[in-house]
């Protein structure tokens, strides 16, 4: 009896694998990323972790600076716009060379223009340029000066080039072959991806050191969000970038110093219902939809201030429209978050023909206002905002169901079959300028989420938005551009075609040994300045 | 043993009581949302604290047992049933049936379901009460679990079908179903037993992860699956120590229920 | 001889033919689930209309689904297994970058169940002491109980090897049945004619009692097998191994037609193969 007990813990414990200890080098900064990327040619990146690796590798001809959220020169020491905006000139730095050594120069400028606009590879970058019809003309002028003729004027032309990685015509190695801070010098796909400092990286400091100062970055593939914490707190990753409110709020417990708010970012939360007239859903739903009154009391009967301080534990604001106030030129000061409000809900309500039987909402029909919103599984923050409002209708005598489906699912349903009552997701808003939401506000759109590709707009509110949209798509003045986008944004506050619900704030989790970081609320939030960061201890960490 | 069974009838006869005056034992329903006190430690008027949305702990419990502890048996008494005809078919029939039946298994066994419960969510009106997608989500597992259980019982079958006493039962002329209810069917039991016991955790930790398909059973609804889910996170831990009382309770539950069948088990 | 080589081929093509069913089912469950042929990419704000309907496009050309695994069987035929769309890369890429770190976590795994479950299945048998029992059974219910996403996380906490945790969901099963099946034959008479014959217990355990459901451990061991392998999906995607466990998930969640195909294919394969094992070596050797 007693060997075997003793057998038994010997097998257990021969079988607990200890854990191994590594050093880290000294000058390696560790992050963790979500999924592996998908790619690493700058130009096809759309997901999260090839964008970080396109700005942590990619050289580009100018930078939008995250914090003051202007342009600075960058591969090009200048640039100019020709009046009818549709030609830029650049003025490129002189001997530059890529991280394979290979010379830097006009034509790799042309070559990334032409790949990037070459229809077949459908780039999202390249889609953000595309305007018009025709082709664009790139016209080497001098060694160090190009000149880029787009079909048709592009507005902020200048910011989009934020996101053009340029490419070498001539290296062998390709989308390999950088001109940013950090090269790629290792990746396992599926696991860790290991960049190094960019040998022939052009910026020095002012003492004349080379840049980046940080030499290696080492980027796990770590899906999971509890177990990326974990590693931070044991000091194995020197920071988290958008971090969730519940995480950020461990942090602070056991490190104060360490979680950092930088504001309300720029992504919003909302949610809408199906307008299109050909769902599968029965017609007096379709009304109801399709009734702004409805849409506004279903608005004010939900407490924002509530989502914002029960599901996000205060780090969020009440949303008001398309863009929020951290977008401090495009955001149209007049307006006011929509008020929590259930009297005003009951009212407008009862104005378009609603009633009440034993505390539960009736259309001027006798159909009982039942309505189901989907959002995506998996996001605790959109199911318990959705359990939130599941309450606050209750209220007002609306029934909700609450419905979370896999991503997939949920996309045929809003795109495809239509067969959905409302939605709750979030819209990550990665550019500043409104010229960027075309896709959402157009009438004819694909992302015209709660009706898209009408083929005349369906209602007068959406034929003026479309106007207003093409009007400051075709005007170079910024001024007049803010006055026609203040214009939509009035306009989309008032219908309420999105009901929005909050503004997220940008979180993260700095540890103390990283120096020089300003998070910020754009991304990428926590090393936009990589090149100026540095670390400052030996951390020894367990694998 | 039999004082320890006591206790486990005891335990789940008290957890049903519990269920059935739910309304009597918390001040407030599953559902209601005090928003002020979201997370709250335990108080005399939340005997278990709150949630992340405000609500009675207690209340939820309660209401997530009565869901789980009817639904999660049941789904497993489908499987187990299930896994002993098909098993029991095929090694009655021998042949070619029960190598088809060996192969439809290992088939079941590779399959990706999740697509058809993917499929099952979209057949379901969206306007569907928590309650019956609840039901629903069960039947479905119950249909799904069943192949492991009958590759089992296949050999445990193909076992006993040498032994001496079925070829003597063969011999002397009863065969079919006689055969299987008469003589394999008892000689069958222990695995059967172990089966269900095993089938339930399954079951209720399988319909929490269905909520990532918008199976399972949703909002406000509360199950033993979802309150486990709150549990999923690093975060919680160091929060609030009764958080874990659900999974306590589930343990109890299982441990109750392997006591009270493990009568038909064969002892050590 | 020849007799045995017929059963032989028989059996073998029986598993072929089990493997492709098994592909085609897949295909058929992925085709027609709902989400097929969407992408996320769709709701890019950035992308214009013409990029959108190229990727719809792009995704509709496998919508003939017997066309589809026509094409896909004749190319295997040649090595090529497909190109997966949500990852970009070659399928034999992917396949062969992924298949030892699931085989490593699911060897580790059940190597860990196994010398567990056995181990304590033994002790409840070798010790005939119905405290051991007891004590065993609560252990098996507890870990029975306990979501992966949590038992992933103890392990994580505790610096433990995560593919640990695969081997806790496993044991509780292992124990349950082989528990079973060695109790049942110790109470076999030719079991307590030897114990009267004044045999040592280890003697008994390992001439009659082992000998005597070594076929139903067997079956176990493949049914084990496909435990562990449905349970690698969530232990790797929670702890983030780069295994085919993760890369199944992240293809569902894509509806990768290609992809999952073939990971349905490999499944059926190791599990066709593991339960006819067996046979196969019990025919093997009579041959």
């Amino acid at each position: 009896m007693k060997t075997t007990a003793s057998f038994l813990l010997l097998w257990i414990s021969t079988l607990l694998t200890g854990a191994s200890l590594s050093a880290q080098s000294a000058n390696e900064l560790r992050f963790s990323i979500h999924s592996f990327p998908k790619t690493f040619d700058p130009v096809l990146v759309d997901d999260d972790a090839s964008e970080t690796i396109r700005y942590l590798t990619g050289g580009v001809l100018i930078r939008i600076n995250r914090e003051s959220q202007r342009l600075e020169p960058e591969l090009a020491t200048g640039w100019k716009l020709s009046r009818d905006g549709r030609t830029i000139t650049f003025t490129l730095r002189d001997g530059l060379r890529f991280s394979d050594g290979t010379g830097f120069g006009v034509a790799d400028v042309a070559y990334t223009m032409n790949h990037l606009m070459d229809a077949d590879l459908h780039s999202p970058t390249g889609d953000a340029f595309r305007v018009g019809e025709g082709k664009i003309a790139v016209k080497v002028l001098t060694a160090n000066q190009v000149a880029i003729t787009f079909p048709a004027a592009v507005v902020g032309l200048e910011r989009l080039f934020d996101q053009v990685a340029i490419m070498s015509q001539s290296s062998p190695r390709k989308e390999m072959a950088v001109l940013g801070p950090y090269m790629v010098d290792e990746a396992k796909p599926g696991a860790v991806i290991v960049l190094k400092r960019n040998p022939n990286y052009w910026k020095v400091d002012s003492a004349g050191h080379h840049l980046p100062y940080i030499s290696a970055i080492r980027l796990d593939v770590q899906p999971n969000r509890d177990l990326e914490l974990i590693r931070f707190l044991r000091g194995e990753i020197h920071f988290i970038n958008s971090l969730d409110a519940e995480y950020f709020e461990k942090v602070k417990a056991e490190n104060p110093a360490a979680a950092r708010n930088a504001g309300t970012s720029l992504d919003s939360e909302q949610m809408w219902f199906n307008q299109v007239p050909t769902a599968p859903l029965p017609a007096y739903k379709k009304i109801w939809f399709g009734s702004k009154s409805f849409r506004r009391a279903v608005s004010e009967a939900i407490n924002r201030n509530d989502l914002a301080r029960v599901v996000f534990r205060g780090h969020a604001q009440p949303a008001i429209g398309p863009f929020s106030p951290a977008n401090q030129f495009w955001f149209n000061t007049a307006l006011r978050p929509h008020p929590y409000d259930p009297t005003s809900a009951r009212a407008r309500l009862a104005a378009e023909g609603f009633y009440w039987r034993d505390g539960a909402l009736y259309d001027s029909s006798g159909n009982r206002v039942e309505f189901s919103v989907v959002t995506n599984a998996g996001n605790r923050y959109r199911e318990q905002m959705a359990t939130l409002i599941q309450q606050d209708l209750s209220d007002v005598g609306i029934k909700l169901n609450v419905v979370t489906l896999d991503f997939p699912s949920l996309i045929e349903r809003i795109t495809r079959s239509f067969n959905y009552e409302a939605c709750l997701l979030g819209l990550v808003n990665v550019d500043l300028d409104p010229n960027s939401e075309m896709n959402v506000w157009l009438s004819s759109a694909e992302n015209h989420q709660w009706n898209p590709r009408q083929t005349s707009p369906a209602t007068d509110w959406e034929a003026d938005i479309d106007r207003l949209m093409r009007a400051q798509a075709s005007s170079l003045d910024d001024r007049r551009r803010k006055q026609l986008f203040d214009q939509v944004q009035a306009i989309v506050w008032d219908q309420e075609p999105f009901l929005y619900l909050v503004n997220k704030d940008a979180l993260a989790a700095i540890r103390p040994e990283l120096h020089n970081v300003q998070p910020v609320v754009f991304r990428p939030q926590v090393y936009w300045n990589i090149e100026w960061l540095t670390l400052n201890a030996v951390v020894a960490t367990r694998q | 043993m039999k004082y320890a069974r006591t206790v486990a009838a005891l335990l789940l006869s008290t957890l049903v009581l519990a269920c059935v005056f739910r309304d009597q034992l918390t001040p407030v329903g599953y559902d209601h949302q005090d928003r002020n006190i979201p997370n709250a430690f335990r108080s005399r008027q939340h005997l278990l604290g709150t949630d992340a949305l405000g609500r009675d702990r207690l209340a939820r419990v309660l209401e997530g047992t009565r869901v789980s502890l009817v639904l999660a048996p049941s789904a497993a008494a489908i499987s187990t049933v299930l896994a002993i005809l098909i098993a029991g078919t095929a090694a009655l029939a021998g042949g070619w049936v029960e190598r088809l039946t060996a192969s439809g298994i290992d088939l079941f066994l590779s399959l990706p379901w999740l697509f058809l419960l993917v499929t099952v969510r979209a057949l379901l009106p969206l306007n569907v009460s928590p309650m019956t997608s609840a039901v629903i989500t069960f039947s479905v597992l119950g249909c799904l679990g069943w192949a492991g259980a009958a590759r089992l019982l296949s050999a445990q079958l193909s076992w006993l079908r040498s032994r001496d006493f079925i070829l003597l039962a063969r011999a002397s002329g009863c065969g079919g179903f006689r055969l299987l209810r008469r003589h394999l069917l008892p000689n069958l039991m222990p695995l059967v037993y172990a089966q269900f016991w095993i089938s339930i955790p399954t079951f209720i930790l399988a319909e929490a992860n269905l909520g990532i398909l918008g199976l399972g059973v949703s909002e406000p609804l509360p199950s033993w699956g979802s309150l486990l889910r709150e549990l999923d996170s690093f975060s919680v831990f160091g929060w609030n120590l009764w958080q874990l009382v659900p999974l306590a309770l589930l343990i109890a539950v299982v441990s109750c229920f392997h006591l009270l069948i493990s009568k038909g088990e064969i002892a050590a | 001889m020849a007799n045995a080589r017929r059963w032989l081929t028989k059996t073998l093509l029986g598993m072929l033919l089990t493997t492709l069913i098994g592909g085609f089912a897949g295909a058929m469950l992925v085709r027609f689930a709902p989400g097929y042929g969407v992408d996320e990419r769709e709701l890019d704000v950035r992308l214009s209309t013409k990029t959108i309907t190229a990727i719809r496009r792009e995704n509709a050309q496998q919508h003939n689904l017997a066309l589809f695994y026509m094409h896909y069987l004749a190319a295997t035929m040649h090595g090529d297994l497909g190109y997966s769309m949500a990852l970009g890369r070659p399928v034999r890429e992917l396949l062969s970058e992924r298949l030892p770190e699931t085989l490593t976590t699911v060897g580790v795994g059940l190597g860990f169940a196994w010398s567990l479950g056995l181990g304590l299945a033994t002790a409840v048998v070798l010790s005939r002491d119905s405290s051991i029992d007891a004590l065993a059974s609560i252990l098996a219910g507890i870990l029975l109980c306990l979501p992966t996403a949590i038992l992933a996380l103890w392990f994580f906490l505790a610096h433990a090897s995560t593919r640990l945790a695969l081997g806790v969901i496993v044991f509780p099963k292992i124990f349950r049945y082989s528990r079973n099946f060695l109790l049942e034959a110790r109470s076999e008479s030719y079991v307590i004619a030897a114990r009267a014959k004044g045999l040592s217990e280890i003697h008994i355990f390992l001439g009659h009692i082992l000998p005597a459901c070594a076929a139903r451990l067997v079956s176990l061991g493949a049914v084990s097998v496909s435990l562990a392998l449905s349970a690698a999906i969530p232990v790797e995607v929670i702890c983030g191994l780069p295994g085919i466990g993760q890369l199944a998930w992240q293809a569902a969640m894509a509806r990768d037609l290609c992809l999952l195909v073939n990971l349905t294919m490999v499944i059926t394969a190791i599990t066709v193969v593991v339960n006819s094992a067996p046979e196969l070596l019990k025919k093997g050797a009579c041959a």
